[in-house]
């Protein structure tokens, strides 16, 4: 997905000349034809993740279009506020890309395991965030991202996931029903459509329920029509994330939900999500999915018990 | 630098002028950053009546010259500049702080005609600057950057990172000033977090240093001609300047760095120091 993602900008740079893009130091050989066949536009920087926010900034104040590359965490926690001023305050077309969203990075412990990105940038006022789930969804959106006029932080999952999302054309700010069904759904962001793609064959071999799979690849802003219909014509609903649950995608949903009318027929609405806890645990991204309650079994669980509480 | 007495400068009529149009602001919106402000009025004076290209009619023209204020809080020294040269009515100054102003306590672009960056928040406008000054070189423009940061500021580790970048790239058109009048919120530089050497510092970072009465007008005429011609690396001009000048209660008083009330005696002596009836 990540190498997918950084194809898509090389592509996007082939056909636009404003488009610019910005390392912190990643690792040796990314990008390398991008630099080989626009050097002026290619930047490889220091561990400097505050000032070369500035630097995409002050490049797109001039007309620019940067594309900006570093691990997930330090490009939400490191330069927060830096995203928030230069960036969203002056709400200027730079693309953040958040290597190792959520708990790609599970070896490598706590500095590096993106639990709240989604919750941190969520927080910021004219930022656009996505978090694809596959290679596919990825080089859509990418395409799309030259098309917005404001900033945008990319989470990147996992790579090699299967491709799941061929049947749509993915674009920033519309969500897609991946698995229709009547009354249950699954509203899902960045990996967790495959997990609850799972459930829901589980659910249904061993339950015989039919539960369906609602993805947004963008996060903010909601798809505001499609979820309104979801929330009302459905009766359970369960969001799923590979972040923690404050200020997450679910929160998102549920501040949504919030906001209609008391008196409308309404779906319930339960979160997964992390747990408000540093992990304190390695191992691989699965193995901490497990580990925070996030696997397909979980998910059926979750599910057969939202259902028959009244 | 130097001897005390050498920044003894007397300020002219338009250093004064320029002073009372701060002053507008202060009274108006009843509150503001006098100290910081009074120490930059040289330095933006020449850059905006000798030096910087612009255009108010079109304060986007993509020839100009980009100035970034990044000690934010200096913005009354800005707006009375901004202002003096219509990019806004005078009139406006004397609504700043207030709900419906263009004028906050701290500059925003898109609001106030002239201003080139959202600053505020410390060490943000020397990357910033950087950006723009590598985007000069890539759409081949000739407009040179200027982004002055206060003593305090530069505190901030950011400030040391974006100038190693500006050092690397070998941004002959990117110019730092340091406002150094070495008084920052709580008290003095060197009791807070010394910056000295602050001409060793900087010249390790890659830039061409040069150091200035801040106040002299004719000094920092002969920088700002010099650097015109600057052929190979960035510039730092450090401006030894005195916090709340030509307001002698207010000079390297820490109390001042910020007011948000007058006394009727503090007024009086305002005005008094600005000579009030002789503008």
């Amino acid at each position: 997905m990540r190498q997918t993602c950084l194809n898509t900008i090389y592509e996007l740079a082939k056909k636009n000349k404003k488009v610019i893009f910005i390392g912190s130091d990643l690792g040796p050989g990314v990008l390398d034809s991008f630099k080989k066949k626009y050097p002026d536009r290619f930047f490889m920087e220091g561990v400097a993740e505050q000032s070369i926010i500035g630097l995409a900034a002050g490049m797109a104040f001039e007309n620019f279009r940067p594309y900006v590359n570093t691990i997930a965490t330090f490009i939400t926690r490191r330069c927060f506020e830096q995203v928030v001023v230069d960036l969203c305050v002056h709400n200027l077309p730079v693309t953040l890309i958040g290597n190792g969203g959520g708990l790609v990075y599970a070896p490598l412990g706590p500095t590096h395991q993106a639990i709240e990105d989604i919750s941190i940038m969520r927080s910021i006022p004219n930022l656009t965030i996505i978090s694809p789930s596959d290679a596919y969804e990825m080089k859509n959106l990418m395409l799309d991202s030259i098309n917005l006029k404001g900033p945008l932080y990319v989470r990147i999952a996992r790579g090699g996931e299967e491709i799941i999302t061929q049947k749509f054309k993915s674009k920033i700010g519309k969500a897609i029903k991946l698995k229709k069904a009547k009354d249950y759904y699954f509203l899902t962001t960045g990996i967790t459509n495959h997990i609850a793609l799972k459930a829901c064959k589980f659910l249904k071999k061993s339950k015989n329920i039919d539960c369906g799979v609602a993805h947004f690849s963008t996060i903010k802003p909601l798809d505001k029509t499609f979820l309104n219909n979801i929330i009302i014509n459905s009766k359970k609903i369960i969001t799923v994330e590979e972040n923690v649950k404050a200020g997450g995608f679910g929160s998102s949903i549920l501040e949504f939900s919030s906001e209609l009318s008391s008196t409308r027929k309404k779906a319930d609405i339960k979160i997964m999500g992390l747990k408000d806890k540093f992990l304190e645990k390695y191992g691989t991204q699965q193995e901490l999915l497990d580990y925070s309650g996030l696997s397909f079994k979980d998910l059926s669980k979750n599910m057969k018990n939202f259902i028959k509480k009244k | 630098m130097k001897k005390k007495a050498e920044l003894i400068i007397k300020l002219d009529k338009r250093s004064l002028y320029l002073r009372s149009l701060v002053v507008e602001c202060l009274f108006g919106g009843g509150r503001g950053h006098m100290g910081s402000a009074m120490s930059l009025i040289e330095i933006l004076r020449v850059l905006y009546d000798n030096f910087l290209k612009y255009n108010p009619k079109k304060p986007n023209d993509k020839n100009r010259d980009r100035l970034i204020l990044s000690k934010g809080h200096g913005c009354l020294a800005l707006y009375a500049l901004l202002a003096d040269k219509n990019f806004f009515d005078k009139k406006v100054l004397r609504s700043a702080s207030k709900f419906n102003s263009i004028l906050g306590g701290h500059p925003e672009y898109g609001k106030v005609p002239g201003v080139e960056a959202s600053t505020g928040a410390l060490g943000h406008g020397p990357a910033i600057g950087v950006g723009m000054a590598i985007s000069a070189k890539l759409n081949k423009l000739n407009y040179k950057t200027f982004t002055i940061v206060g003593d305090g500021e530069i505190n901030e580790g950011s400030f040391w990172e974006s100038s190693m970048i500006a050092s690397k790239h070998k941004l002959k058109n990117f110019h730092i000033i340091v406002d150094y009048n070495k008084i920052q919120s709580y008290g003095k530089t060197k009791e807070i977090l010394d910056l000295e050497p602050l001409r060793l510092k900087l010249e390790s970072f890659g830039y061409k240093v040069s150091e200035v009465n801040g106040h002299n007008v004719n000094l920092l005429k002969k920088y700002f001609t010099k650097i015109k011609k600057n052929k190979d690396k960035p510039t730092a001009l450090i401006c030894h300047t005195i916090k709340g000048k030509g307001f002698p209660f207010a000079e390297n008083n820490p109390y001042w760095h910020h007011k948000n009330s007058f006394t009727e005696k503090e007024v009086k002596e305002i005005n008094k120091c600005l000579g009030k009836n002789n503008l």
